[in-house]
């Protein structure tokens, strides 16, 4: 199914969370919400759930107006970031429940509602937790049961908020390659919330940045990565280094930095700012440049440097230990940056064209 | 641990222990003795006495028709301010508490005062031969201003700690508004639902004050259980007041049991 959003609008009270907010998702698409906490990610999940009703725009699914349609009737697959198990049923009944809670004359009979389950019980490869409660499973069992829940009822689109959150690390990647496989089995239109960019760009086919009630920017993994539209999109992705410079043909410019590396970008001269990430900076002894490496700590795989420059400005370089040159501290050293986003003071140069990065 | 501070844990136990024997089960043990003073036959006489089994119905009838109502509305109430923002929510989260806070007996007053002949409401109601003070209708409502926060009470915390993820769960699986209720509100709060269910029942059962008020305390017609023990002690019939006592004091220790047992399941 299609989703179409256009010119969706909500706030709660007096804060405005979302801002005219346009997306179509294609059919059997996977697509990631990524974007910093309260941006909206969850707000917008929750009205193409129809668990929350904008103020103004439109959302429109396979052609039909679903904010005329109340949320029991949109087939939805929602599943909430702490699962929303009903405690009190089994497992079974759980991913049963929105089967058996149809009308008589729609009402699977029970032996295709038992087989249904069954199904879902070994595509989630937990058939052994048939008859436990939800008390009995560990977190990642339940998010297994949760999306179990969700899919039973065959949904329209699926939508998951936060899928995991409350997981460690490991448990995480294992169920994404797995959520990536229930999706190309069921193939069914699912957008996930998440804020880790790694899990966004990893399992979905497109992601949509969010920050501040706007979409930021939509694209693939490598786009996103190789051109942020905006300073902002380029900061959600780590570049926590900001230099001023001085634009000129495309190029950055400022005593102590090298920006050979980084692709000329369609930005108009004059003053600017270089967006840069701790971890792809290249340091090169010099003693003309005003950066001065003032500490040195290390973490056993990573050397954490603090450069300071012009106006007693600071910096974090981080750089792998090994094979790392002899660094003094005291010594002079000159930036050359392998990853960098740059923007102008005045706007990019008419018309708008995405920046140029080396990747 | 010196000395000194090994004695005053003793000491306050024994103090703790003490008390709860000369206030609690000392008494106790003796509306029993007392009841079977003169043996079981004068005892069996006392219960069936057509006034003291009257009393013991009357007394039943009020609960079987305060406790569900305080059911329904409590848990209505309940639902209502854990789950919507209305204007006015805040006040209806005071006025559930207000009968705590208010003697039994201002309430049966305040009835008096609004349904009595001289009260807002008695002409009217007189003139439609409608009779609520000193009948059955006028204890029920007195009983049931009583007991009514005790549902609410137990109910509420548990949805609000509980949060609505669930019901929402359950919309978007496409349940209508009864079947989330019955399948998933309703087993969530069963267990905190009955304890208060519980702690109303034993409440309606012993309310005297207001009740003492409304109902005229007419033998054999609105003398309920508490109201005909009174009515026996000042009659000097020591025998038969206990004797009431005791189904009273019955129907309390099987609640607080029940109660017992409910707060262990509700954990
Ligand atoms: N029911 C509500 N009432 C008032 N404000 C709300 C409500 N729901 C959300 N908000 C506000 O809307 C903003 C966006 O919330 P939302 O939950 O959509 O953010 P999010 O992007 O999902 O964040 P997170 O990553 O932390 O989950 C927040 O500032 C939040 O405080
Ligand atoms: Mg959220």
């Amino acid at each position: 199914m299609t989703i179409s959003i256009t010119g969706l609008t909500k706030s709660f009270d007096a804060t405005q969370v979302l801002r005219g907010i346009d997306l179509k998702v294609e059919d059997g698409e996977l697509l990631a919400l990524l974007g910093p906490s309260g941006s909206g990610k969850t707000t917008l999940l929750r009205i193409i759930a129809g668990l929350e009703w904008p103020d103004a725009g439109q959302l429109v699914v396979a052609g039909q107006d679903w904010l005329a349609l109340p949320a029991q009737k949109r087939r939805i697959g929602f599943v909430f970031q702490h699962y929303a198990l009903f405690p009190h049923m089994t497992v079974r009944d759980n991913i049963a429940f929105g089967l058996t809670v149809r009308p008589r004359s729609e009402r699977p009979a029970p032996a295709q509602i038992d087989a249904t389950v069954d199904n879902l019980l070994n595509l989630l490869q937990i058939p052994h937790l048939a008859d436990r409660f939800p008390g009995q499973l560990s977190g990642g069992q339940r998010q297994r049961v949760a999306l179990g829940r969700a899919l039973a009822i065959q949904p329209a689109v699926l939508l998951l908020d936060e899928p995991f959150g409350a997981l460690d690390a490991a448990i995480r990647r294992d169920l994404r390659r797995w959520l990536r496989e229930v999706h190309e089995k069921t193939g069914s239109t699912t957008i996930f919330v998440t804020h880790d960019q790694e899990e966004a760009f990893e399992l979905a086919d497109r992601v949509v940045v969010m920050g501040d009630g706007q979409i930021s920017q939509i694209g693939t993994a490598d786009e996103i990565h190789d051109h942020p539209a905006s300073a902002f999109v380029a900061q959600f992705m780590g570049a926590s280094i900001t230099l001023p410079v001085t634009l000129r043909g495309g190029r950055a410019e400022a005593p102590g930095l090298d920006a050979r590396e980084l692709m000329t970008c369609a930005e108009a001269d004059g003053p600017g700012q270089l967006h840069l990430r701790p971890d792809s900076i290249a340091l090169e002894s010099d003693p003309a440049s005003p950066w001065v490496l003032t500490r040195k700590d290390s973490n056993g795989t990573d050397l954490r440097l603090v450069l300071t420059g012009p106006d007693d400005s600071q910096i974090d370089v981080d750089l792998p230990r090994r094979g790392a040159p002899a660094l003094v501290v005291g010594g002079h050293f000159r930036l050359r940056p392998l990853w960098g986003a740059m923007f102008s003071d005045a706007g990019p140069v008419a018309p708008a064209a995405p920046i140029r990065l080396s990747a | 641990m010196t000395r000194q501070s090994r004695l005053l844990p003793r000491l306050l136990i024994a103090i703790a222990v003490l008390s709860t024997l000369v206030m609690v089960v000392a008494p106790l043990f003796y509306i029993f003795a007392a009841a079977f003073a003169q043996g079981w036959r004068a005892y069996v006489q006392n219960i069936m006495d057509p006034l003291t089994l009257h009393a013991i119905w009357l007394t039943v009838l009020v609960a079987l028709i305060v406790v569900p109502l305080n059911i329904v509305f409590g848990v209505a109430a309940a639902w209502l301010i854990a789950r919507f923002r209305f204007p006015g929510r805040s006040l209806l989260v005071t006025a559930i508490e207000i009968p705590f806070s208010i003697s039994p007996i201002i309430a049966g007053i305040c009835y008096l005062l609004l349904y009595g002949r001289q009260g807002f409401l008695g002409p009217w109601l007189e003139a439609h031969d409608i009779q609520i003070l000193f009948a059955l209708p006028g204890i029920v409502l007195v009983t049931l201003f009583v007991t009514s926060p005790f549902v609410a009470r137990e109910v509420l915390p548990l949805m609000q700690a509980q949060g609505s993820e669930q019901e929402e769960a359950a919309v978007t699986l496409g349940a209508s508004g009864w079947q989330i209720f019955r399948r998933v509100t309703l087993p969530n709060i069963r267990w905190a639902l009955l304890y208060g269910a519980v702690l109303c029942t034993a409440r309606a059962v012993g309310e005297f004050g207001g009740v003492s008020v409304v109902s005229g305390s007419i033998r054999g017609q609105t003398n309920t259980l508490p109201l005909h023990v009174e009515l026996l002690f000042n009659d000097l019939n020591v025998a038969g007041a206990f004797a009431a006592a005791s189904t009273l004091t019955l129907i309390a220790v099987v609640t607080l049991l029940l109660k017992a047992v409910l707060e262990g399941r509700a954990r």
